[in-house]
């Protein structure tokens, strides 16, 4: 284990404790690393030399489908899922409103059920099902709850808009949108700064009320 | 031929709601570029002092970093040393922070480093590596405690006849001597804008000598020229693009320093960057609606005629830019009171500067002026809404000359019988709904029918479509949305064959979004363009078919595949034919209000809002159960985008009322509020069904459409429409925003 060898003691006196978690990564995953990769690469890595081939061993390979596309991808532990989505999958209709959980901007299904994107990383979510707001429409036609944020003014920026809708949806499915009141409390976690509000739950009600398949 | 429906008006959905659905709509921060790079700013952990030294090896060292750039190691940014010395430009008072140009702090959380990486993790990794060390000096964050220092705003001291002079008609002061009196003090805290797109931009250097930026603005123009002047570039070699704006309500009306250092750092990697605030940061390195003290006397008859009033104010600026805004213009033309003195002053803190947040200035005095309405009307035991109209002005007493047009008197009528105010009782906490008390409040609110000038391109394409360019942006209102209907009406053509095209420094002149003053400045000039395509293609017709020769622009009408006239069906011109004859290029119009109407008439939208609040006895929770908004906004192009921004000003005015809140701990001079967990805004769950109704009669003179602006009354009001509520629910009369349950419960 690292803490026996005196050599790969995690950090120096005075390191900052970013500093010490980046050493320890470094240098754990030097050890897997070891077993598979050629030797000089090894040494320069080990020797700290190269700071770029001891960053990709921080990388993990990474499962995913994603509105129906199956990827391979090999991401930093530390990427959520929404940056996943908006920086190495270019899925930018998923949004970062604060990166915190908090405001909903960024709510996309994972199997089905909505979460914050920006709550999870991505390497927990091997082997599952994202869907984001690009995956929602059927080809040219849109998604029902798309069609009612059209017709009922929904938005106005439309920044927060696809989380509304991927939150919409799945309001409806979980069973929560059997009353104005209902929908409201179960759509609290989509921030709309702009103010919206009513408009969104005219569309989430339609829907409902309109008994189509979401 | 058959007239195609009349769009202006017309509840017509939104020209880019498709893409806003389907997550096609591109914001400033994803637009994807080859070798983009990230950065994260480093912010400065004290307030007020200096920087002594920066330790950025560890973060140099870090994986993927591509720069670490501080004051230590800027490029020069040329216009840093001559800006303010250009002969040209207006003198402004103080200006915003030069960022890496020096070593001062001058507020917490200041920009002090940028750290450009390859990926979006490894710039914010490296960015907590960057240790600054100060030479500190004391601050002051509290306004309450810095009144003393409070004057008289350098551009009123200048000019006298500047409209944050102080103001007087009749007696000054004249409300101590009133018989039935009352002196309060309000406050409405420090808030923040917080649109759901926190700011962001691309900066990408294209050439040496050009830059092209994807950023959060509410005026491509204005954004362009700051850049410019920044980088001694003529501005045609800046190119500024925000087709989508996620949100702004002010905070994206002045050019900050974190795109100044984005666009420092593209140069120096040498690749596009790519730079969002964090939500914390939106507390800190971009303004906010300032923290304003406000004091307000009245004085009135027995019958409840206004005697006097005397309203004061103080409101918050940083130590570099005397931000002001106008808070007492409300009071000084809404009612008809013959003493009136206005004094406004700012007071310089270590804070960031202030920026116009949605109803700048008026919103907060509106707080002060409407309250103290209510509280008059309850000294006199005189219902609110009649204490209102005893004291209606048919003429504007400010400037003394009339209105251009004002149906507030509708508008108070419509909103009383949609909220129910017959069920109002005089005597507060009369109401009750088991543990619940219920109450009734209104207030009213105004803001000036602004008019500027702008352009617009326009040009026929050949499959018979017409687009238009236009340099503004779309912050939310649906901007391309109601000049499609505006041009759709003006060519004769449907609005499937319109498309108007925005966001882009390139395109034709047109004003920042701001101030409510988009449609009425813009729309002429979409109008104006569109008859001058009719003209064009009217004269070159005329070379080949006698017909159009003698006819006028307006009998020009849009056929499928070619041109035709009123009247006459048989008059044709293919488009084809047409477009052989010009080089297919772009008419442009410039449009620029006419005449002296402004000066011969007070032009003004107007709102009146009426809550229905239920605040529980035991918890003092506050629910707004009813929130009726209604506006004198002129013509309303679109209902159901005007509606839809009357409704969000409404949830903006439940959060400016009961929740939002921005906290400095005045010992570190640090915001404690620094998410939505400390920052409450408005959610779901918060806000009521808001019905909104409008007069929607036209302006006679603010232009030939006949509109006014909607977006600040839409705020104007709300807030102590809300207060007036509790206070008729409760009897308690709470002066300081937000009024949390706490405050209800004391």
């Amino acid at each position: 284990m690292a803490d026996d060898n005196p050599e790969i003691n995690p950090a120096e006196p005075g390191a900052s404790h970013n500093e010490a978690r980046r050493t320890f990564l470094k240098q754990s995953s030097l050890l897997t690393a070891m077993t598979f990769t050629p030797g000089p690469i090894v040494q320069a890595a080990a020797a700290q030399f190269d700071e770029k081939v001891a960053a990709a061993f921080e990388k993990v390979p990474l499962k995913l489908e994603v509105n129906g596309v199956k990827h391979k991808l090999s991401v930093e532990p530390r990427t959520t899922l929404l940056d996943l989505l908006r920086e190495q999958l270019h899925l930018t209709g998923t949004k970062k409103g604060c990166d915190y959980g908090q405001c909903g901007a960024c709510t996309v299904h994972v199997d089905g059920n909505r979460i914050n994107s920006c709550l999870t990383l991505a390497v927990m979510q091997e082997g599952r099902k994202i869907t984001t707001i690009e995956g929602l429409a059927n080809g040219d036609n849109l998604h029902p709850m798309q069609e009612a944020f059209v017709k009922h003014d929904g938005f106005q920026c439309g920044y927060c808009t696809p989380g509304q809708i991927m939150s919409a949806v799945a309001c409806i499915r979980e069973g929560h949108a059997g009353s104005e009141g209902e929908i409201r409390e179960f759509m609290s976690g989509n921030i709309c700064r702009c103010g919206a509000y009513s408009n969104i739950v005219a569309a989430i009600q339609e829907v409902k009320n309109g008994g189509q398949k979401v | 031929m058959k007239t195609p429906e009349k769009q202006i008006g017309a509840r017509m959905n939104r020209v880019d709601g498709r893409q806003k659905v389907t997550g096609a709509a591109t914001y400033s921060a994803e637009y994807k570029l080859p070798g983009i790079t990230y950065a994260v700013l480093v912010g400065s952990t004290i307030t007020k002092g200096r920087i002594t030294s920066i330790d950025t090896k560890a973060a140099e060292r870090a994986p993927g970093v591509l720069a670490v750039i501080t004051h230590f190691n800027s490029p020069k940014v040329p216009g840093f040393d001559t800006a303010g010395k250009d002969p040209s430009q207006p003198a402004t008072v103080g200006g915003p922070i030069k960022i890496f140009k020096d070593d001062k702090i001058r507020f917490n959380d200041q920009p002090i480093a940028i750290v450009v990486a390859d990926s979006l993790e490894r710039a914010r990794f490296a960015a907590g590596l960057v240790k600054g060390q100060y030479a500190q000096e004391k601050h002051q964050t509290n306004l309450e405690a810095n009144k003393a220092q409070a004057f008289l705003p350098t551009s009123a001291k200048k000019n006298p006849k500047h409209p944050m002079n102080d103001y007087q008609r009749g007696q000054v002061d004249a409300y101590k001597t009133g018989a039935i009196k009352l002196e309060s003090e309000y406050v409405v805290p420090t808030e923040v804008h917080h649109p759901m797109e926190m700011q962001a931009i691309t900066a990408h250097w294209e050439a040496p000598d050009r830059l092209t930026i994807y950023d959060k603005t509410q005026g491509t123009m204005a954004t362009r020229r700051d850049f410019a002047r920044e980088w001694g570039l003529p501005e045609e070699n800046v190119k500024v693009i925000a087709t989508y704006v996620g949100g702004a309500f002010g905070n994206a009306l002045h050019s900050w320093q974190h795109e100044s250092a984005a666009i420092i750092a593209a140069r120096v990697v040498n690749r596009p960057v790519k730079l969002m605030l964090t939500r914390e940061q939106m507390f800190t390195m971009v303004g906010y609606r300032p923290y304003t003290w406000q004091k307000l006397g009245m004085s009135a008859t027995p019958d409840g005629k206004i005697t006097a009033i005397t309203h004061e104010a103080i409101g918050q600026t940083s130590t570099f830019e005397e931000f002001t805004e106008a808070t007492l213009a409300q009071t000084r033309m809404m009612y008809e009171s013959p003493n009136l003195t206005t004094r406004y002053r700012i007071a310089s803190l270590d804070v960031n500067s202030p920026i116009w947040m949605r109803g700048p200035g008026e919103a907060t005095g509106a707080f002060a002026l409407e309250s103290a309405m209510d509280e008059m009307a309850h000294l006199l035991n005189i219902d609110p809404l009649e204490f209102r109209l005893r004291n209606y002005t048919e003429q504007d007493p400010e400037k003394n000359r009339p209105w251009s047009s004002k149906f507030l008197k509708e508008c108070y009528q419509l909103g009383a019988e949609r909220v129910g105010w017959n069920k109002r009782q005089l005597k507060p906490g009369s109401l009750r709904d088991g543990d619940w008390l219920v109450g009734y409040g209104m207030g009213v609110g105004t803001f000036g029918a602004h008019r500027g000038s702008s352009k617009a391109n326009i040009r026929l394409l050949p499959n018979g479509t017409v687009l238009l360019q236009s340099a503004v942006t779309d912050i939310g209102p649906g901007t391309a949305t109601a000049m499609t209907q505006i041009a759709a009406d003006t060519l004769g053509l449907a609005p499937e064959k319109i498309k108007f095209e925005l966001g882009n420094s390139d395109f034709a002149q047109a004003p920042t979004q701001g101030g409510s003053a988009i449609v009425n400045t813009v729309g002429p000039a979409v109008q104006e363009a569109c008859l001058a395509l009719k003209e064009k293609l009217r004269t070159m017709a005329a070379s080949s078919n006698a017909a159009f020769a003698s006819t006028e622009k307006e009998d020009v009408l849009f056929a499928d595949g070619y041109l035709t006239l009123n009247g006459n069906p048989n008059a044709r011109v293919p488009f084809a034919d047409l477009l052989k004859q010009t080089d297919g290029g772009f008419v442009t119009v410039e449009s620029k209000p006419q005449g002296d109407a402004s000066k011969s008439f007070s032009m003004y939208s107007f709102s009146v809002h009426f809550a229905e609040v239920r605040v529980h006895v035991l918890t003092g929770e506050v629910r707004v159960s009813k929130l009726v908004s209604c506006a004198d906004a002129g013509t309303i192009v679109n209902e159901k985008t005007a509606g839809n921004q009357m409704k969000g000003g409404a949830v903006g005015g439940i959060g400016m009322a009961l929740m939002e809140h921005a906290v400095i701990d005045d010992r570190f001079g640090r915001y404690i509020t620094k998410d939505f967990a400390d920052y409450h805004v408005p959610v779901h769950a918060d806000s009521p069904d808001v019905q909104v109704a409008f007069v929607n009669k036209p302006d006679p003179h603010v232009n030939a459409l006949g509109t006014k602006g909607i977006g600040e009354i839409a705020i104007i009001g709300v807030a102590p429409a809300i207060a007036n509520a509790i206070f008729n629910a409760t009897g308690k009369r709470l002066r300081e925003l937000p009024i949390t349950p706490d405050k209800l419960l004391v």
